[in-house]
């Protein structure tokens, strides 16, 4: 049925890992912001919503522009943690999850905050009272009642990774076996006489993961929900 | 044991209380929107005084002059909210055993049977608190802060979210709480009827005040 060449199944395998690993490491972070958001108020609090929600707003070739300039092999950043650290971005995989990340962070961050905001504060304050100091109160209260909204942003990061172009392809190009995701692929096949019967593969490739990756998200969803309610 | 002198301004409403407990159970009856809840919320450590001093037994739980404020996890007072406030995602048998787990006591199965016998909880044990009637929430509520061994038990309205049969039902379990469970209370209440029934003291709060304090005489008949 599916008639793939070693080369998609490189750039099938390269999107997976790719927005996997993007969508792990940005988990975190994103209820770390999340949290901050939801829960405290403080000086410049706007700035920081308005930077999160940047790359929603942004067009995508823009944010890989801002991600060059800044992780590029010389630039500040980038020259740094590759000196000190020996992490390296630029036209390497690991910098298309950044972008891919960064694209995803606010979809994250939205649905995590939402979710967060919808817990009733009084079951925090009734595990305080039961002994419970902050951080055990928020391990077994308030991130298990967040679930929900953590899974569905989850799954958000995660399409939008598998989904993301513009970022990537300015910060890292479009190398196969490096960086060349699903999208780029695609692109590149449709650039190229009689690729698009080729790009055809991909694309039904991209819809069944796309898909899976709903499916299990509604049966986790489910799951949470049969918990919470206790039905 | 429990004594309580605090300032609070909330608002437009100003708090202004003075009372003492004793072992048994005391009544903080008045009238809703005088701040018994919130003087409940300043003894659990969920709300912070203006000004004033709170302490139990020899410890101090707060002093605004010598900058005392004891942090909720780390007062050891068991409290028991209008709307129970059990944890929806455990079952019945993690809730009561959360006050346990989280105050650092070692499991008591002995402990455990008798609070489920005492407030007959045993058939509940692994239900959640979404199919719980209303008065079944109330004593795993009970059963709750009682199991984290508390000094002080506060019981803020338990049956106001309660009809008539259901507080008849649960009144019982609320004595026997009093009588066998050798906890001093704290009872917080607009119900004369109530009140007669559980306290051996009670506190008397209007408009933010305290306007008596003595025994149970001192609801008229």
């Amino acid at each position: 049925m599916l008639n793939l060449s070693a080369q998609d199944w490189t750039a099938v395998h390269l999107s997976l890992r790719i927005s996997i690993v993007a969508t792990l490491v940005a988990l975190p972070f994103g209820i770390a912001i999340a949290m901050l958001l939801a829960r405290k108020s403080f000086w410049g609090k706007s700035l920081v919503d308005a930077v999160v929600h940047l790359p929603l707003v942004l067009p995508p070739v823009v944010t890989g522009y801002l991600l060059l300039i800044t992780f590029g092999r010389r630039a500040p950043v980038g020259a740094f943690l590759s000196d000190h650290f020996g992490i390296v971005f630029s036209f390497r995989w690991t910098g298309a999850a950044l972008a891919c990340g960064v694209m995803a962070f606010p979809l994250m961050v939205r649905a995590i905050r939402l979710s967060i905001e919808a817990i009733d504060r009084k079951l925090e304050d009734a595990s305080a009272t039961l002994g419970a100091n902050r951080l055990w109160t928020f391990a077994t209260i308030t991130l298990p009642l967040a679930l929900p909204g953590i899974i569905a942003g989850m799954v958000l990061a995660f399409a939008r990774a598998l989904g993301e172009f513009g970022a990537t392809i300015t910060f890292v190009s479009n190398i196969p076996g490096e960086t060349q995701t699903i999208s780029a692929a695609i692109y590149s096949l449709t650039q190229v006489p009689d690729g698009d019967a080729a790009a055809l593969n991909l694309v039904i490739v991209a819809v069944i993961i796309s898909l899976a990756a709903l499916v299990a998200s509604e049966w986790f969803a489910r799951r949470a929900a049969i918990r919470l309610h206790g039905d | 044991m429990l004594s309580v002198d605090v300032e609070k301004r909330l608002g437009e409403f100003a708090l202004n209380v003075s009372f003492a407990g004793d072992g048994g159970a005391t009544a903080l009856f008045g009238p809703s929107g005088t701040g018994k809840t919130s003087i409940i919320n300043m003894i659990a450590g969920l709300l912070k005084p203006d000004r004033g001093r709170i302490t139990l037994g020899d410890d101090v739980l707060f002093d605004s002059t010598q900058h005392v404020n004891v942090r909720a996890w780390k007062r050891g007072i068991g409290t028991v909210f209008q709307e129970g406030r059990l944890f929806p995602h455990f079952t019945v048998k993690h809730n009561l055993d959360y006050g346990r787990w989280m105050s650092g006591h070692k499991a008591d199965p002995k402990a455990f049977a008798h609070v489920v016998e005492l407030l007959n909880l045993g058939h509940l044990l692994d239900r959640r608190p979404g199919r719980l009637s209303g008065g079944e929430r109330q004593r795993v509520a009970f059963g709750r802060a009682l199991l984290m061994r508390p000094r002080l038990l506060m019981l803020d309205e338990p049956l106001a979210s309660l009809d008539t049969a259901r507080k008849q039902e649960i009144l019982p379990y609320l004595e026997r709480l009093r009588d066998e469970a050798h906890v001093p209370m704290i009872y917080v209440s607009h119900d004369a009827r109530e009140v007669k029934r559980i306290a051996t003291r009670v506190v008397t709060l209007d408009d933010g005040r305290v306007t008596a304090t003595g025994g149970v005489e001192l609801l008229s008949p």
